[in-house]
């Protein structure tokens, strides 16, 4: 480090009693013209210098409010409505803004969560730093932007000088990220906030960025206010844990204490649901235990028995084969070159009948292209697929229509895998309308029946997309997707998008729907924790080829490649012991 | 409250765990069955009806049609009837409450008569407008490849004749100059505005996973593009159509009070206008009335597009 | 930007050649004789038939007559006007005025509309705002040749505040009611873009993160705020020079101003065809110009679209 750094380091007193920030009582509420909705009721929470503290909460817990309550961003119409934000003794909701903004930055910095929407993009990187860093301390010209540099090297990004000029869309997520901490800690505030800094990014690329933090903020003493969605990560991560349920808080004290022994209900459903913990458990003891961390959220048992039975009596000849398959994008960039990407790259594989597959990978590796490979909605470049013993590449008219009825694809995106324009009823019909299948009548008896089957009521048939919630929509689409009785379901991060608790019933009755249906997976997905859950087969994919394939048991117990077992590895809290029930 | 402290722990750190009663854990993921559903366009009607302006706007509209259908209902005289060159500009008097012209005809009863060849071509331009920018817009962004390639760089062409300087090409060569001419005149030049958007929008929707999870269902691309982009696509076309049907109106006006507007003998606001700016110092309200007509016209729709906009718009409506 | 910029000279050419050719066209292969319809029902000597016969090439084809036409363009021959003048040299007196009265217009609408849409925008739902959308309502709905002749018969006749012609020479301080006129229905257009963009852009993450940051209210306002809304003002502008064009034409007219637009305006009163078609081709390809540089403007704003392939 240089002389340019001024503050040092302060030295921690464990004795130290007076909190660094204290929350009391605090309520914020959002004005609405049906009046104040509240969206954080009553939150007390104390943090002392060093330590990190972790909210942990789904979508609409309050988590993120409370956050930036802190430092006075809420956003819209939000506002305190009652209670005090102490911070070093000084309550900061009485503050003028003008003392507000003294307190911003330079004693409280802020990492926000998306990296693509949070920095300017019609300011160069430099820029954004250097005003961050300029707002908050006397240094100007040359020192001005040494530092600036400093603190991006900091940050993690070692060829800073070279990219001062460059503009955000020329960086990538991860390193968008690096630019954000950097500015969050740029002027060594004494609380950070960060509020899911890493959710948009993959995992390998979170844990260096999350242990870099973590490097940073033990140097620099500065204490964290962590919000995050993932209670592994959060065990993980922080000491302290505030585990918070529409807007309440419904347990908090230190982490460890709380996994080991969770009292409320709703957290020990969270502990229970949480992949990234169970999965360790399964992996210990066999399927059918794993019955017992989902009882909370209604398991059968039953369902898991049958599933190993199942793949005990697994027939021997691929329902799908891949063979040598590649793909070639051509891709154009400046004038009239063309640069060409081989997203996918001599794949091979097979997927048994009745069995789940899973091919994970990090985003780019070409995992998304290998699925829309299978569903014929794009053309191979080389190699071979069979489906049923029949080459499927070139299909058409009604050979191409018989393909479609029997592979049946359900998307990540919840809130862009259904039509807004059309009602429940007619979406989960449309399959049937197109493929001339019933008489009307018959087609509505078939519209309910679905419904039943994903488990839920008749009268959804109304229902808009906008009016149901990601699980809700993602049972629709689920239900879409089995109107002509497929054999296959490809689906393409399906319950990446949802919340754990959510994510964890929709797995549920995937399992009955395969048990019932005979249905064979192919599941898409980045996190090693669901296919765990899930899958009975496993290829890890990385930049386009298949770097490990074998039985889901195998990859995890003993993973043959440096990728696989590095994947493996940045699973948050996959190594945090917990112990209760 | 039931905490349980940690031995060693600091202030305010203890394990603390709600009361139950206090925190009732909801079902999960349960769909609320009490309230109506509500379609995307249900969903526009409810944010439009709460808004006065829609009410306002509608109304005046309506009645600004009524008067271009029926004019007969809304003036006793026929307008051109009786013009004493003694009233030349004359004041308001009985029978006549805006008073006259300088060629000494009623001004009311000429507003009412003018309302119809004014809105024949804000209506008949912004149909015309609509329907080509729809259609073009529409194929060109769904099939894309050469298609898009030439009709895009066809409409760069006419995109870059501004409408009225392109009309007044067009018109100054053109000897018969009906509502029907004009309107088609000025949708030569303004079809390429509503394409461009159309276009846009229809890019976006067939990107979305609900059209492709509709080609994996094994639906035809046409039946797509009918049942699922275009209705999706279709809202911004709207919200601009509105708005340039009150602009059709004033380039109609425009062109009228530069001379090449609707034919002499056709009564129109922007002929009035035109024809009285040559009294203007002497008799001021022979221009105001028929142009307070046409800014009225003109006022509703653009307010009308505001709040449709407004409804159609999500965004727009999480922001109020 | 240098790529960016050549892709963007390559595209203007079709557009150049499409659009000059249109409006050729379009006069000149309606059914019908184009000399009678080009004059009206004024009574036109043989003498001068034969004149614009040979001047437009008439009984060459088309094509030929079109790329004969485009050919003179080039050499500075933009055609000649009804009384025998040549076009270049009515735009050479007539331009300077007309790109004084249009400088000026950009400047009210652009200053005062950026400045409007700003407050409007940071108070939204409050009195300005509410005040600041009424106005721009009003005059976009009311024609900018009745503001016109309000405000010249207001602050000319009735108060006499000013000259209600403008000489012939148009110094500066005459054309300022003049633009004033021109630039009230631009101006209604760029106060709510701005403050739709305000708003939109104050919603932004980016912005909170830049007032996380420590940022003083205004500087977040003026280089976040206001900076990132610039964008959509700037692409406006480039369809707003088509507008300026005939506002000049209906503002020059009512003012009495020598330039471009008064020229014409005058033109197609006394049903001078031959004018009107020249003076118009030249001001589209002025307009052709003036969208390179504002797309050049735009890029400078956003290095998103300067960057891109």
């Amino acid at each position: 480090m240089t002389q340019l750094v001024t503050q040092t380091v302060p030295v921690l007193d464990p004795n130290d009693t007076r909190p660094l920030l204290q929350i009391r009582d605090l309520e914020v509420g959002f004005k609405t013209q049906y009046g104040v909705v509240p969206a954080v009721r009553g939150v007390s929470l104390t943090l002392y210098a060093g330590q990190t503290l972790a909210i942990v909460g789904e979508s609409g817990s309050g988590k993120t409010t409370t956050a930036q309550a802190v430092i006075n961003l809420l956003a819209g119409t939000g506002q305190v409505t009652a209670g005090q934000i102490l911070f070093e003794g000084r309550d900061l909701t009485a503050l003028t803004p003008k003392e507000m903004e003294n307190v911003r930055g330079s004693q409280i910095g802020y990492v926000p969560q998306d990296p693509m929407s949070n920095l300017n993009p019609v300011w160069n990187i430099g820029f954004q730093v250097e005003e961050a860093i300029k707002a908050n301390s006397d240094l100007r010209g040359k020192d001005l932007r040494a530092r600036t540099i400093e603190v991006l090297k900091e940050a993690g990004l070692s060829d800073a000088q070279d990219r001062l000029k460059q503009f955000p869309h020329q960086f990538s997520g991860g390193m968008r990220q690096r630019v954000l901490i950097g500015i969050g800690l740029s002027s060594r505030p004494k609380l950070l906030i960060a509020d899911e800094p890493t959710s948009a990014l993959d995992v390998t690329v979170q844990r260096q960025i999350l242990d870099h933090l973590g490097t940073l903020t033990r140097d620099y003493g500065t204490s964290v206010l962590f919000i995050t969605h993932d209670l592994g990560l959060a065990a993980e991560r922080a000491e302290q844990l505030v585990v918070m349920y529409k807007g309440k808080i419904v347990e908090s004290g230190p982490s460890k204490e709380i996994l080991a022994n969770p009292q409320h209900p709703y957290t020990q459903r969270l502990v229970a649901a949480a992949p990234s913990l169970a999965s360790k458990r399964i992996q210990a003891k066999k399927h059918d235990e794993a019955a017992e961390i989902y009882s909370a959220g209604g398991t059968d048992t039953a369902l898991i028995d049958r599933a190993a039975i199942r793949e005990e009596q697994a027939p021997t000849r691929d329902l799908i084969t891949v063979e040598g398959v590649s793909k070639l994008y051509r891709i154009r960039t400046k004038g009239l070159k063309y640069t060409e990407l081989l997203a996918v790259n001599d794949v091979s594989f097979g997927i048994k009948k009745g069995t789940t597959s899973a091919i994970v990978g990090e985003s780019g590796s070409g995992k998304s292209t290998v699925a829309k490979l299978i569903l014929q909605l794009e053309t191979l470049t080389s190699g071979r697929i069979e489906f049923d013993g029949r080459d499927v590449a070139g299909l058409t008219g009604k050979e191409l229509l018989k393909f479609r009825r029997r592979v049946q694809p359900v998307f990540q995106d919840p809130y862009g895998s259904l039509d807004p324009q059309y009602n429940v009823g007619n979406t989960i019909a449309e399959p049937l309308l197109a493929h001339k299948i019933g008489t009307s009548r018959e087609r509505q008896a078939r519209v309910l029946e679905l419904l039943d089957q994903v488990s839920l009521p008749a009268a959804t048939q109304f229902r808009y997309p906008s009016e149901l919630s990601g699980g809700q929509r993602q049972r629709i689409a689920i239900a879409r997707a089995l109107a002509l009785k497929p054999d296959v379901l490809v689906l393409d991060e399906a319950v990446s998008a949802l919340d754990v608790l959510v994510q964890g019933q929709i797995l549920n009755l995937l399992t009955e729907l395969q048990t019932e249906l005979e249905l064979t997976y192919l599941f898409i997905t980045h996190d090693l924790a669901v296919v765990r859950l899930v899958a009975d087969n496993v290829c890890v994919m990385q930049k386009g080829r298949i770097v490990e394939a074998a039985s889901t048991d195998d990859v995890f117990d003993n993973p043959q490649q440096a990728y696989t077992q590095e994947l493996l590895a940045a699973i948050p809290g996959g190594d945090f012991e917990f112990g209760g029930k | 409250m039931p905490s349980n402290t940690t031995p060693g722990a600091r202030p305010d750190q203890g394990h603390f765990v709600a009361a139950l009663e206090d925190t009732p854990i909801a079902p999960l993921d349960k769909l609320d069955e009490s309230q109506k559903a509500r379609s995307t366009w249900a969903d526009a009607w409810q944010s439009m009806r709460r808004r006065p302006t829609f009410w306002i706007s509608s109304a005046l509209i309506l009645l600004v049609a009524a008067v271009a259908l029926f004019p007969g209902l809304f003036a006793s005289a026929q307008p051109n009837d009786g013009c004493e060159l003694g009233n030349s500009n004359g004041g308001p008097e009985a029978g006549h409450p805006l008073g006259f012209t300088f060629q000494g005809c009623d001004i009311y009863a000429r507003v009412i008569f003018g309302t119809q060849a004014s809105v024949t071509v804000g209506i008949l331009a912004t149909v015309l407008v609509t329907v080509v920018g729809i259609v073009v817009g529409a194929l060109a962004g769904y099939y894309g490849g050469l298609l898009d390639a030439i009709v895009s760089r066809i409409g760069d062409i006419f995109f870059a004749v501004p409408t009225v300087l392109g009309a007044i090409v067009l018109l100054s060569v053109l000897p018969d100059r009906t509502p029907v001419t004009i309107a088609l005149v000025m949708s030569i030049f303004a079809w390429p505005q509503i394409a461009r958007i159309m276009r846009g929008a229809v890019l976006s929707a067939s990107n979305s996973d609900y059209v492709t999870a509709s080609v994996a269902l094994g639906v035809s691309k046409f039946t797509i593009l009918v049942r699922h982009v275009l209705p999706n696509a279709i809202a911004p076309v709207i919200v601009i159509a509105t708005v340039s049907l009150g602009t059709f109106i004033v380039a109609e006006a425009t062109l009228s009070f530069l001379g090449i507007g609707l034919g002499e003998g056709i009564m129109s606001w922007g002929n009035d206008i035109g024809d009285a700016q040559s009294t203007i110092r002497t008799a001021p309200q022979v221009l105001l009335y028929p142009a307070a007509a046409l800014s009225i016209t003109v006022l509703s729709f653009l307010m009308l597009g505001d709040v449709v906009r407004d409804a159609l718009d999500p965004q727009a409506r999480a922001r109020r | 930007m240098l790529w960016y910029t050549g892709k963007r000279l390559l595209q203007m050419i079709p557009v150049f050649f499409g659009a000059t050719f249109l409006i050729y066209f379009m006069v000149f292969s309606l059914p019908g004789d184009p000399i009678a319809a080009l004059y009206g029902d004024r009574p036109v000597s043989p003498g001068v038939i034969a004149q614009i016969r040979a001047e437009y090439n008439l009984d060459k084809p088309l094509i030929e007559q079109y790329l004969l036409y485009i050919g003179g363009f080039f050499q500075g021959d933009l055609g000649t006007t009804f009384s025998g003048r040549a076009v270049s040299d009515v735009m050479a007196s007539a331009f300077p005025i007309t790109a004084r009265l249009a400088m000026l217009a950009l400047f009210f609408e652009a200053v005062a509309g950026i400045l409007v849409g700003l407050v409007a925008g940071l108070r939204k739902g409050k009195l300005f705002d509410a005040s600041a959308l009424v106005v721009s309502l009003l005059l976009i709905s009311v024609p900018t040749f009745v503001i016109g002749f309000v405000l010249q018969y207001v602050f000319g006749v009735q108060l006499g505040l000013f000259r209600t012609t403008v000489s012939g020479s148009a110094p500066l301080d005459e054309l300022i009611m003049p633009a004033l006129v021109l630039a009230s229905v631009s101006f209604a257009y760029i106060v709510r873009l701005t403050r739709a963009s305000v708003s939109d852009n104050l919603g932004a993450d980016f912005v909170r993160t830049a007032t996380a940051k420590g940022l003083s209210r205004p500087r977040v306002v003026t280089v976040h705020v206001l900076r990132n809304s610039l964008v959509p003002v700037v692409t406006f502008l480039g369809v707003d020079i088509g507008s300026l064009m005939v506002g000049a034409i209906v503002t020059e007219g009512i003012f009495n101003i020598n330039g471009v637009g008064g020229t014409v305006y005058d033109a197609i009163q006394l049903g001078e065809g031959p004018t009107v078609v020249s003076f118009i081709a030249v001001m589209v390809v002025i307009f052709v110009v003036a969208n390179l540089f504002v797309d050049l403007l735009y890029a400078a704003l956003d290095p998103r679209i300067r960057y891109a392939k």
